[in-house]
């Protein structure tokens, strides 16, 4: 178990190194000069040279991605030249480790921006895990308990209209009935949770929903397919003959064999909700990371956007090693393999 | 073959405690609705099972074995199954007791030891757990009472090194091992009715006949009675006192294991005996199987369900019958049969055409 762990983690640290390679091609690939995106539109040739001198964008690509990885281990300076250092300390912006680079649009150095932004994504994004978790899960059990009767048609049936709808449909229309028309909770806003729990659920409360109702209409379905399958098991079978209650046919029995499934679908959607939703923050103006996202990638941010996709690709990777190794505990026969 | 000396082995040192009636069963039908129309799995079935005795269900895929014993455990509850007759233990109808009832009595008074052990056991809890459950259930006791009851019963039934055997996963169990689990799970109760269905099926031959003989030490030990149900007649010789032979869900046979083997009547037993290879042959005989398919159940053949793969009907005074009418059964008689061949003349063909090639 202990080298299994490990192995994983060997992996995920090669698929990283490789998922920053790929990240680095792709931005330099681009055929916009990046000093030049980095600037803006009214620079002259001088303040262009100037910026990519001062970002480093003048010296060979293998410098710059060294650079890079530098800057995430043990942080940069930028512009990072022993002249200027010398002659001009003033002028030097320190990036500390993890340093993703500097962001010239925002006039900040990505980490503040990503530092600022990122509790708000996660903190959104477990809100709406633990809504779709419990909703979609009981609703998935209780469909697949009154199979063919009306609880089920009930439950799958709304579902799918949930699922019909597109999130930012969704989201408006719980901003302006909810929040505006029927005030039944306050104008959506975030507040740190670490400072005001209570504040942070009623001002979060909307965009979690709007997130969770697309994947409660997939968790209900799916949930429902595997209790279903589970209860066609022989061991059930073998559960009921016993004389066990249905209680603890139902949950002991059914439940951790359906549920099992669903713990590898449920890490990886949330790995991937946990750098930010762009339309529901857009719908809701919380400034997370989807936000920023959106607002990178329409000035060509490149350093942001970098990080951006850094940060997605780790979460998703991190959530892959969290899911195979809390799998080996729940499942004992994947233990051994 | 040693059959005859294994039969008269094990019906020497049987207690065969004739008495009452523990196992009761009357017309029992289950009928399931399908898109296709009724299937009549079990259709008006009929037996008797002793205290202390043990009766075989022989009979091939689809004759209605594993559902008769499926009903008897109550497991046709909320489904669509249509149940009835009566299916009386120890006078009490099990058709009609309440579902707490019926809770009480599954894994206490009747148990069962299903046919793939590796799919009837939860992958995802360990033997003892299964087991520590399935006794906690009936018995007020304590986790570590029940856990030394559970190594008590694992140890009974040859699993070697119980006590660390109980903690792992039914994956970590080779297929003996895990029958064995399966039946200490179900005796861990002692039931007073125990049905094995097709408990060796999945197993070699060396340890079919090791769970076999376990099965039949416990049932001299606690006086249980045992149903065993297979399609395997060498089991079926090894382990009953009486054999029920079954077709399209009717018994059509039924009598003590013996009379059935040494003299059968009714052509489907003989098909059923000519179809078990004999290694003692030459090649070309040494397989005979019965011709034609299992029948259908939706709409079963009318008169006798086995008329159109009957090789005997020329033997009737009016062939005819087989067609138009149901053979009669009588459960009164030591040797029931269902056939409208005449007694005298089934014996006489038996003699003269189908013990020869036995």
């Amino acid at each position: 178990m202990f080298a299994y762990t490990i192995r994983r983690l060997l992996a995920a640290f090669v698929l990283l190194i490789l998922m920053s390679m790929v990240t680095f091609l792709l931005f330099n690939a681009s055929a916009q000069d990046p000093a030049r995106l980095a600037c803006g539109k009214n620079c002259t040739v001088e303040q262009i040279a100037s910026v990519r001198h001062k970002l480093g964008y003048d010296k060979p690509i293998t410098t710059q991605y060294a650079l890079l990885i530098k800057g995430l281990v043990a942080g940069r300076d930028f512009p990072d030249d022993a002249a200027t250092k010398k002659n001009a300390p003033q002028t030097i912006t320190h990036c500390g480790a993890p340093c993703f680079g500097y962001s010239n649009f925002q006039t900040s150095l990505v980490s503040t921006l990503i530092k600022e932004r990122l509790p708000v994504s996660i903190w959104v994004a477990f809100f709406a895990f633990v809504l779709w978790m419990v909703f979609g899960i009981v609703s998935g059990v209780i469909a697949a308990l009154f199979r063919g009767r009306w609880p089920d048609k009930i439950l799958v049936g709304l579902a799918l209209v949930g699922y019909s709808f597109p999130t930012f449909f969704i989201g408006l229309v719980l901003y302006t009935y909810i929040a505006l028309q029927w005030q039944l909770v306050p104008t959506p806003e975030y507040i740190s949770p670490l400072s005001d729990p209570v504040g942070f659920l009623r001002g979060a409360i909307l965009p979690a929903v709007t997130l969770a109702m697309i994947y409660i209409a997939g968790y209900v379905r799916l949930t429902r397919a595997y209790v279903l399958e589970a209860m066609g098991e022989d061991y059930l079978r073998t559960a009921r003959a016993k004389g066990l209650n249905e209680r603890t046919i139902v949950i002991k029995h059914t439940l951790r064999a359906a549920l099992t499934p669903i713990t590898t679908i449920a890490g990886l959607d949330l790995g991937a909700l946990l750098a930010g939703t762009p339309i529901t923050e857009t719908v809701f103006n919380f400034n997370g990371v989807g936000k920023l996202t959106v607002q990178s990638a329409t000035n060509g941010d490149l350093p942001t956007l970098t990080a951006i996709v850094l940060i997605s690709a780790t979460f998703i990777i991190v959530a892959n090693i969290v899911v195979d190794v809390l799998y080996a505990y729940i499942d004992p026969r994947v233990r051994y393999a | 073959m040693s059959e005859e000396i294994t039969v008269a082995e094990v019906a020497a040192d049987r207690p065969h405690a004739l008495g009452e009636d523990f196992l009761q069963v009357e017309n029992l039908k289950v009928h399931f609705p399908t898109e296709d129309g009724l299937v009549k799995s079990v259709d008006g079935l009929s037996f008797e099972l002793q205290r202390g005795r043990t009766l075989g269900i022989v009979g091939e895929s689809g004759s209605g074995k594993s559902v008769t014993s499926q009903a008897i455990m109550g497991l046709h509850r909320g489904s669509r199954a249509q149940v009835s007759g009566q299916i009386l233990l120890d006078g009490e109808d099990l058709l009609q007791v309440s579902d707490e009832r019926l809770r009480k009595l599954r894994g206490n008074d009747i148990a069962m030891v299903f046919q793939d052990p590796l799919s009837s056991l939860h992958p995802y809890y360990t033997i003892g757990n299964q087991i520590v459950e399935a006794y906690k259930v009936h018995h007020d006791v304590k986790s570590s009472v029940a856990r030394k009851r559970t190594i008590e019963m694992l140890d009974r039934v040859g699993i070697p090194n119980p006590q660390r055997r109980i903690d792992q996963y039914p994956h970590e169990f080779s297929g003996g091992m895990r029958q064995r689990a399966m039946i200490a799970m179900a005796l861990v109760n002692d039931p007073k009715l125990l049905i094995a269905d097709e408990p060796t099926t999945a197993l070699d031959v060396t340890v079919q006949a090791q769970i076999l003989d376990l099965i039949l030490d416990l049932q001299r030990e606690f006086g249980s009675a045992i149903i065993i149900i297979t399609h395997d007649l060498g089991v079926v010789a090894e382990m009953a006192d009486d054999i029920l032979v079954m077709y399209a869900g009717k018994s059509v046979e039924r009598g003590p294991v013996n009379d059935v083997f040494y003299t059968p009547q009714m052509p489907y037993t003989w098909g059923l005996l000519s179809s078990m290879p004999r290694i003692d042959r030459v090649r070309e005989e040494r397989l005979n199987p019965i011709r034609g398919n299992p029948p259908s159940l939706i709409n079963p053949p009318s008169g006798c369900a086995f008329n159109p793969r009957c090789d005997f009907r020329h033997e009737v005074d009016d062939p005819q019958r087989c067609v138009d009418e149901v053979p009669l059964f009588d459960p009164e008689q030591l040797h029931p049969v269902r056939c409208h061949i005449d007694h005298a003349r089934r014996k006489e063909i038996f003699e003269s055409t189908i013990k020869p090639r036995l």
